[in-house]
This record gives structure tokens, C-alpha cells and sequence, in this order.
């Protein structure tokens, strides 16, 4: 693929996307070999910390890249500067398309709150700060020896998805005393004649001090963060390793909570840009139109059904959808303000989903898969369902008591069931190791009684 | 090497970009990889620690020549909180269907086992294990002792060993590079040298020496009267394979004897031993003679340190068990250990004849030991009972 060709039509492509609009960061473009790309479809950033479990991944990718079951067009990290990373053995039409596709991409996370918040909080450099982590891990694990470390990283890696995203990336610890209720005073006025009428108690002393603060003095959905500042006996290093995977885990939400928004727009606009890039040949055209009909296909060529929705497809029939009724603007403001539940709920109406032919499936126990139904609301959620807490069960620590015990709560009421209890016991092994005391947690199982694991 | 975007006039200040072609170090360090050794190695470990059981099922002794196993694995699984499974699972999907239509039908009653489709699916790979290297976790894991030599380093076996080179010698030694190293060297210092001269040869020398040799000879018998039925043998296949592995961990050289009896003992090659049937009754009494003449004449207990192991169900024809006692009693004299494994499921173990018949010979001192087999799982207790006590008899003498 020419290296040279690609350049001159990427320059025209960013002229012309910027007389239509399109604002980002300029980007880092990098033409890479396919090993480089499965490695980075397996960690998700380009140099991330060492870790067994990302071997498995990368087997089964490795795997499936060989037998041509996936294929790979590029990864992009946003950031000022973007990284965007394609294949050298694709061809010049398919990268023309990509480079396109990644211009999308780094408009939409410049502009979009959820991603414009995380650069601001953590600034625009994950691929070197991720790296940075990487190397410090593997020092630690050269002065303290691979299996402590490797014990910290199970843990760390298993609670992943366990971040508050609503918190800033550095965060306080609680405030030591709890703040003193303003109402309890009783020392203006009102409340002094209030409390001397007729059968109303004493007014009770006020403290001279705020009483402790409880620990955590409500419950606390960030298990990384809580454990990286009040773990008994932790070591600086192994605080590094859960404040790195707490930072990296932030910086994966939105592309986790945008996904469909995110590859739509990307889509919409590597097929405008294209449309009206007069001054690409015809034919790198045709081909290029070929892979974008490739990409946002929602299934594959002899089948009349697919277990799951394309986000591609999806989200760029939206977009379509939306600039057509409503105007570019208005689609921008969209763009800016929602996520994907918010993009979904709002916009995704009863046309558009029989025109995407979508429906809700069922699947039992012993196989069988039938569609349950088509309407509208159950679609959305349908869709929905797997984002909701970032694709995990909802566990707080609800107290740390006085001997060091860790006590975490699921809320298995607002998640509807309980938790797989196997793989529980296993992470809270994992945490025990690092936590040093004993772990408590409480959820139902799958029957619906009340469990106390412990570990 | 970077090519920038050629030069057009920046349109509104527009961003610009870069590409770069080369990037040369991606392919020489793979991470990916070293992350999936690291994955193996952990797969081993897990393996090591699941080794026994896996081992009783299989089926190594029969292949002689091959010295590595193939073990079934999974993909080990990083646990992550997860919520249980719902009796049903519902998605978002496309096309055609109507409420009610079958997509997919349920699985076949018959245990048809598809891909299940549990998320990412474990892969199962073959880990391929030197026999040896299982052999050496397994006593690790088990902590087995070391087997103690009743002839130690005084057993001598002189053997002609090289050593030295020297100027006389026979032709067949004649060490050609040193010699022409030697006329090299001569003749660089001299005015008109002759190619070769005889004070150029050189001969490589041999010496008897001593060497200290540690041999093993293993006796196997087995009863195949009517009473060993296949699952019977299978059990005392496994036993004298691990045992048979667990002597030759501490010996140079182990040789090996087969013999199966049911009225009267025969030798026979490895692999034949297992195929080996007999019928009608059991007389032990033989098998333990010929093990004894067997020993006597081609293993000098000089030389040799013996074991005797003996797999049966326990019983023995009964006018045969006074001269079992008087044979078993001289062939226990000779041999460093005697074993017995009595196989079978029935609940009267202990009052079989030959049980009862080791058991007194231990009472009176002798080296001997009794174990119960009726589950593969019982294939590793009996090996460490025997081997531990072993050790604790030799450290006693």
C-alpha cells in the first residue's frame, strides 16, 4: 500500500472535513503490521500492563485473525494528540475509508461530554500514560518478584469494572469527622425560643466535635479507589497498580458507554467524506464503498438473522436518520449531551427500528432460541442491558470495620438477580490476598436466598 | 521514517496530521506472546496439582518408547463478579422473525454438545509433558522419599573408560588432530622439517576403572486366574507403572522381570504381561518360587537391589498356603521390598490368605507391605505408603 497516496488523500480528507464542520485534535496516524493490531484488539490500549489473562485474550484473537474470522481495520485513542493505528495489508481504498472513519471518530471525542470530561480530568496522553504503568509494573515486578505482583494485578484487573465514573479521577479521601448538621446548633433565635416552649426537650448540647466519620460514610461503588487508599497494609506499589487500572478503566468508559453513538457518527462520516471527495478515483471508490458496506452490514452475507445488533449499522442509521430530521446542529447537540442510553432512548423510535428489522430474542436453558418480541420499549433495553453499570454487577463497600474486615453489599435488588457464586468466591480470593483481613460479601444466588461469601 | 501530509495551505486552521509507515519494533517483541507463556506456565502448575487423578486414567505404561504424555487443558479463567445466569437470557437482534418464530431449536436430549456459547468459551489445547517431569512433580507433590539402596557405593562395575593420551598406543586410538597439532609445533622451530615424524603421534589411552553402580531389578507378578477381570488388571497396570517409574528415579539401570501365574507361573515380555490369562484356580506358592529362582540366577543380590511387587485379589487355593508362606518367606529375604496389592472391591480384605500372609511376614520383620486397591484414586496412597515406608524401614537399619 502506498504510503505516499494515502498521505496526499488523507491531507484533502481533513480540508474537507473541516469545510464541513468536523472538529478535533489532529491526529497520529500509524501504518502498522497485523501482529501490531491483534496485540492491540487483545489489551485495548498499544502497551498496557503485563497480565496472563491478556495472553488468553490474545490467543483467541490471534486465533481468530488466522482463520479470517474477524477482520481488523484500525483502533484509535483519543487524546490531543489521537493515535489511530491501520494495517499496512489493507488495501489503499479500505485505508482511505479508515482514515475517514477515524476523523469521525476523533470529532466525536473531542465534542462528546463523557469523553471531553475524562480528557480534561486525566489530560489528552493515555497511550503514554498507559505505557508509563506498563513499565513501572514491570520494574515492580523486577525488584519484588512476579508473583506478588501478578497477585496485585488479579486482583486490580478482576475489579475493573468496579470505578465510579460519576467521581473525579483524583479523589479525596472521605473527610475525616462528619460534617456538622447546621440544624443541630440551636443557638439563633428561632430555635432558641423554639425550644424553650412549653414540653419541647432541652436543646441536647452541641458537640464540641464532630463525631468520626464512619468508614465509607456511604456506600462505595468504587472498589478500586477504596482499596487503594483505606487496604490495611498496602504497599506504594501496589496502590500504583490499582490507581493505573482505575485510570485506564475510566479512560475505556466512554468509549464503552458510546459505543453505538461513537461507530455511527464515525460511519455517517467516512461515508459523506468519501461521497464527496471529488478528488478520489472512482474506482478506489467503489472499493472503498465495498468495505464500508462490509463494515455496517448487519449480518453476515447468507444469513437472515443475527444474534446481535451491529453498532455500525445501528448507529449510523441514526445518525442518518437524525441529521436528515433534525439538521446537523441539532445532531451535534446530541452528540455533545448524550450517551448511549440516552441516544438510544431518545432516538431510536418504532420507524427506525422496523426499518433495522430489530427484535428482541429469548434464549433457554436447553438451546432453544426464539424471538420473544418487537416492540419498542423492550427493544431498547434490550439493547441497553449489557451497558448498565458498565457491564457489571453493582457492589459497594458498605463497611470497614474496626479489625480491618471489608464488607461489600451487592445490590442485588436494582441488578434483579444475584451473583454467580463460583467466580465471586474466586475474585474475593483475590482480593483477600491483597487485602490482607478478611472480605465479606453479601448477595442472593440463583435461587434467590441470601449468601454471605467470605473469604 | 514519517511523511507528513504534503503542504496545502492550512483551510481554517485545520489540524495537521501525520503518518508514519515504518514501525519495525512491533514486530520483534510480541507481548501478547509473553503473556500466553506466562498463562501456560500457570496451566502447568494447575496441571502438577491435578496430575495424579489425571494419570490414573490414562494409558501410558502400554507405550514404552514415548517419553511425553498429552494432557487435556482448559484456558485458565481470570474470575471477574459476574451475575448468575437467568433461567433465560434475552438480546437485541435482526431480521426477519415474528414473536414465537424458532430461531435456533433446543439441543438434542443425547448429550449433543455444541459450542454452548458461554461468552469468550475456554479453549481446550493439549499441553504436552515429559514423563520424567511428571514423575519428579508427582514425588515433589507428594513428597516422597528418596529410595534408600541396600548396596550402596560399594558395588563395583569395572568398565574401560578414556583417559589421558600418551605416545604409544594402538592404531585404531591414533588421535590425528593432536598429532598434527604436535608437528605443527615441531615444525615451526625447525630449519627443514620432515611432514610427520614418529615422536609427532599421538594415542588416546584407556583405563579400567571402578564405577559405582546403582541397579535395580523389579519383579512384577500378577495373579491372572479367573478372578482378575479387566478393571482388576487396569488397577495393577497403573500401581506397577508408578512404582516402576519411582524406582527408576534413583537407579542407573533397572531391569525388569514379568511373571503371571494362576495354577502355575510363567514369564513373560512387557508386552504381553497385561494380555496374560489364565484359568481355574490360584497357586501362589509358584509365582513366588520362580521369582526367587529368577533372582538367584540372574540377578546377583550383590549387584542388584530387588523389589517384588505382587498384584492379586487375595485369594489362593488352600492347601498352597503353608508353602506360599515358606516361599514368600525366602524371597522376601532376598529382596529389598516386597509389595502387595490386593485388588478387588470386596469387604474381606483383610482375611484373605496372601493378606494375611504379608501381614505376618511384616510382623516377623521382614520387608514387606499390603495395600487395598479398588478405585484408580487408591493408586496413589498405596504408592506413597509403600515408598514412605520404605524409607522410614531403611533409616531404621
Amino acid at each position: 500500500m502506498n504510503a505516499q497516496e494515502l498521505a496526499r488523500y488523507a491531507g484533502q480528507l481533513e480540508d474537507l472535513a473541516c469545510k464541513l464542520g468536523l472538529d478535533y485534535y489532529p491526529v497520529d496516524f500509524n501504518i502498522t503490521p497485523a501482529s501490531f493490531m491483534v496485540e492491540v484488539a487483545a489489551y485495548g490500549l498499544p502497551v498496557r500492563m503485563p497480565h496472563w489473562s491478556f495472553g488468553v485474550r490474545y490467543i483467541h484473537q490471534f486465533i481468530r485473525h488466522s482463520m479470517g474470522h474477524s477482520k481488523i481495520y484500525e483502533v484509535m485513542f483519543p487524546g490531543d494528540p489521537c493515535h489511530a493505528y491501520m494495517m499496512d495489508s489493507n488495501s489503499l481504498a479500505e485505508n482511505t475509508l479508515v482514515t475517514a472513519h477515524v476523523i469521525g471518530h476523533a470529532d466525536f471525542s473531542k465534542n462528546n461530554q463523557l469523553f471531553s470530561r475524562f480528557h480534561r480530568m486525566a489530560g489528552g496522553h493515555i497511550v503514554e500514560k498507559a505505557a508509563q504503568h506498563a513499565h513501572r509494573i514491570d520494574a515492580a515486578m523486577q525488584q519484588y518478584g512476579l508473583e506478588p505482583v501478578e497477585a496485585t494485578l488479579d486482583a486490580a484487573l478482576a475489579l475493573e469494572a468496579h470505578v465510579n465514573i460519576d467521581q473525579e479521577l483524583h479523589r479525596q479521601r472521605y473527610p475525616e469527622r462528619a460534617a456538622l448538621c447546621p440544624h443541630n446548633h440551636g443557638s439563633d433565635p428561632f430555635s432558641k425560643r423554639f425550644h424553650h416552649l412549653p414540653g419541647e426537650p432541652e436543646p441536647a448540647p452541641r458537640p464540641s466535635q464532630a463525631p468520626r466519620a464512619a468508614i465509607p460514610p456511604h456506600p462505595e461503588y468504587d472498589l478500586l479507589w477504596f482499596i487503594s487508599q483505606y487496604a490495611p497494609e498496602l504497599e506504594q506499589w501496589e496502590r500504583d497498580i490499582f490507581l493505573a487500572v482505575r485510570e485506564e478503566s475510566m479512560y475505556f468508559y466512554p468509549v464503552f458507554a458510546c459505543q453505538i453513538m461513537n461507530e455511527g457518527w464515525a460511519s455517517y462520516w467516512h461515508a459523506r467524506l468519501l461521497r464527496e471527495a471529488d478528488f478520489l478515483p472512482d474506482n478506489l471508490y467503489v472499493s472503498a464503498l465495498k468495505a464500508h458496506s462490509d463494515v455496517v452490514r448487519p449480518y453476515a452475507s447468507d444469513e437472515h438473522t443475527a444474534l446481535a445488533v451491529n453498532p455500525y449499522h445501528l448507529g449510523f442509521c441514526m445518525w442518518e436518520d437524525i441529521i436528515e430530521k433534525h439538521g446537523i446542529k441539532h445532531a451535534r447537540q446530541v452528540l455533545r449531551d448524550e450517551d448511549d442510553f440516552g441516544f438510544i432512548r431518545n432516538y431510536l423510535d418504532r420507524d427506525m427500528a422496523n426499518k433495522l428489522d430489530l427484535l428482541v430474542y429469548n434464549a433457554g436453558r436447553d438451546g432453544e432460541i426464539k424471538v420473544a418480541s418487537r416492540g419498542i420499549d423492550e427493544m431498547r433495553e434490550a439493547i441497553l442491558a449489557p451497558k448498565f453499570n458498565y457491564g457489571s454487577p453493582r457492589i459497594a463497600v458498605s463497611e470497614l470495620k474496626s479489625d480491618g474486615t471489608l464488607v461489600l453489599q451487592h445490590d442485588s435488588k436494582s441488578d434483579g438477580r444475584g451473583l454467580d457464586i463460583g467466580r465471586a468466591n474466586k475474585v474475593l480470593e483475590y482480593v483477600q490476598r491483597v487485602w490482607r483481613r478478611p472480605v465479606r460479601l453479601h448477595t442472593l444466588d440463583e435461587y434467590g436466598h441470601e449468601r454471605e461469601l467470605a473469604a | 521514517m514519517s511523511i507528513n501530509a504534503p503542504g496545502a495551505p492550512p483551510v481554517n486552521s485545520r489540524p495537521i496530521s501525520r503518518i508514519a509507515m515504518e514501525t519495525p519494533w512491533y514486530e520483534l517483541f510480541s507481548r501478547g506472546a509473553r503473556d500466553w507463556l506466562r498463562h501456560n506456565q500457570k496451566v502447568r502448575e494447575a496441571v502438577k496439582d491435578s496430575l495424579p487423578n489425571l494419570l490414573a486414567g490414562a494409558d501410558i505404561m502400554s507405550r514404552p518408547g514415548n517419553r511425553t504424555v498429552m494432557v487435556p487443558v482448559r484456558t485458565l479463567e481470570h474470575a471477574r463478579f459476574r451475575l448468575c445466569d437467568p433461567p433465560s437470557k434475552s438480546g437485541a437482534g435482526q431480521g426477519k422473525g415474528q414473536p414465537g418464530d424458532i430461531l435456533q431449536p433446543a439441543r438434542g436430549p443425547a448429550g449433543e454438545r455444541g459450542e454452548g456459547g458461554n461468552g469468550e468459551g475456554e479453549l481446550a489445547f493439549m499441553l504436552e509433558l515429559k514423563i520424567d517431569d511428571i514423575i519428579d512433580w508427582i514425588w515433589e507433590e507428594l513428597k516422597l522419599p528418596d529410595l534408600k539402596p541396600k548396596h550402596s557405593a560399594s558395588l563395583e562395575d569395572p568398565s574401560y573408560v578414556r583417559e589421558g593420551i600418551d605416545r604409544r598406543g594402538a592404531r585404531s586410538r591414533l588421535d590425528r588432530r593432536r598429532t598434527v597439532k604436535e608437528a605443527i609445533k615441531r615444525r615451526a622451530i625447525q630449519a627443514e622439517p620432515k611432514p610427520f615424524v614418529d615422536e609427532d603421534l599421538r594415542f588416546r589411552q584407556l583405563v579400567k576403572r571402578n564405577q559405582p553402580a546403582l541397579n535395580a531389578v523389579v519383579v512384577f507378578a500378577l495373579d491372572v486366574s479367573g478372578s482378575m477381570g479387566e478393571m482388576e488388571r487396569k488397577l495393577a497396570k497403573t500401581f506397577f507403572f508408578f512404582a516402576l517409574q519411582g524406582i527408576r528415579r534413583q537407579y542407573a539401570k533397572v531391569e525388569t522381570v514379568f511373571l503371571a501365574h494362576s495354577v502355575e507361573a510363567w514369564e513373560f515380555p512387557e508386552e504381553q504381561f497385561f494380555q496374560a490369562s489364565g484359568s481355574g484356580g490360584t497357586v501362589s506358592s509358584g509365582v513366588f518360587n520362580l521369582a526367587h529362582q529368577v533372582l538367584q540366577e540372574r540377578y546377583d543380590p550383590g549387584r542388584y537391589n530387588a523389589y517384588f511387587f505382587y498384584a492379586s485379589d487375595g485369594e489362593n487355593a488352600s492347601d498352597d498356603n503353608e508353602l506360599a508362606q515358606q516361599s514368600l518367606g525366602r524371597l522376601a529375604a532376598l529382596v529389598n521390598y516386597a509389595g502387595y496389592t490386593e485388588i478387588g472391591g470386596s469387604m474381606s480384605h483383610r482375611q484373605t490368605p496372601l493378606n494375611v500372609m504379608f501381614t505376618d511376614l511384616r510382623r516377623h520383620g521382614l520387608p514387606t507391605a499390603t495395600a487395598l486397591l479398588s478405585r484408580q484414586e487408591d493408586v496413589w496412597d498405596a504408592i506413597r505408603s509403600f515408598f514412605t515406608d520404605q524409607a522410614t524401614r531403611a533409616a531404621e537399619v
